[in-house]
């Protein structure tokens, strides 16, 4: 039970779909990846011109104000950058302990999963 | 009787860089759920360890977590305390409000935290620095009781 599982910062990957870039966050995320995943992100909508972004955590097991504050700012960013952010498929859990912790990231908005955070930003479309 | 078994499983984790932050992470949810925790508290605990391990991090300079289960024979527990010897907290109420911070975040690490634990201290003092202690009990559910004359 104690024996050291290394934890290997591995760089988060970016699809785009159309019109729309795909995010998949996996599991642990460090500090400095997130940091670095907004950077890429605001790089990737600044040059492809992208409409909206979908970050999918149904993978993350927990999401504490440091990710939060990092979610809530790609979200701003990406709006600055004329394209909407949809997080999709947080966990009851995570949702929550977010609660609980006092961080209710006004004005992201949410979708159950995926293929309906599409659905957001589709109905939204111009 | 208090705690027969915690003292000898207990688990030190250094805190030094990020990836020392996911270990602790990782090392509270391993325990929370030999111990028995449900998803919810699970969650709950691993993001105050994480808020709690990062402020060791980013205002105490580095320390220690230290992760022990505990037994007081009614319920099976978990504590963790977060160590460093950084500047300590000046106003700990202060501290302690939502939305205050010094280090550029949300301000809601310790006040967060808090939230998330049933049993929460802080134990700090300027120039020699903190400890920060939170001690969550696993929620008895009716049917594991029925066992119980």
């Amino acid at each position: 039970m104690n024996e050291p599982v290394p934890v290997h910062p591995a760089p988060v990957p970016v699809l785009a779909l159309g019109d729309i870039l795909l995010v998949s966050l996996q599991g642990e995320l460090h500090d400095g990846l997130a940091e670095q995943l907004q950077q890429d992100l605001s790089h990737r909508i600044a040059t492809t011109g992208v409409s909206g972004v979908v970050i999918d955590i149904s993978g993350v097991d927990i999401v504490d104000s440091f990710l939060g504050r990092v979610l809530a700012e790609i979200a701003s960013t990406a709006r600055l950058l004329a394209a909407r952010t949809v997080l999709a498929g947080m966990r009851p859990a995570v949702a929550i302990t977010l609660v609980e912790l006092g961080l209710v990231l006004p004005g992201l908005t949410t979708a159950l999963d995926v293929d309906r955070a599409m659905e957001v930003l589709s109905q939204r479309g111009r | 009787m208090m705690q027969p078994s915690g003292q000898a499983s207990a688990t030190t984790v250094p805190v030094g860089s990020d990836a020392d932050l996911a270990w602790v992470r990782q090392q509270v949810r391993q325990c929370a759920a030999a111990l028995g925790f449900g998803l919810v508290q699970q969650t709950k605990l691993v993001t105050a360890a994480s808020e709690l391990a990062r402020n060791t991090l980013v205002h105490g300079g580095g320390g220690h977590a230290e992760i022990t289960p505990l037994d007081n024979g009614h319920a099976r527990g978990l504590r963790m305390s977060f160590v460093d010897s950084g500047p300590g907290i000046r106003d700990l109420e202060l501290a302690m409000t939502d939305g205050y911070t010094s280090g550029g975040g949300l301000g809601l690490g310790l006040s967060g935290a808090r939230r998330l634990v049933q049993e929460f201290s802080v134990e700090t003092e300027p120039g020699r620095g903190t400890t920060v202690t939170a001690v969550a009990w696993v929620t008895q559910v009716p049917a594991s009781r029925s066992g119980l004359g």
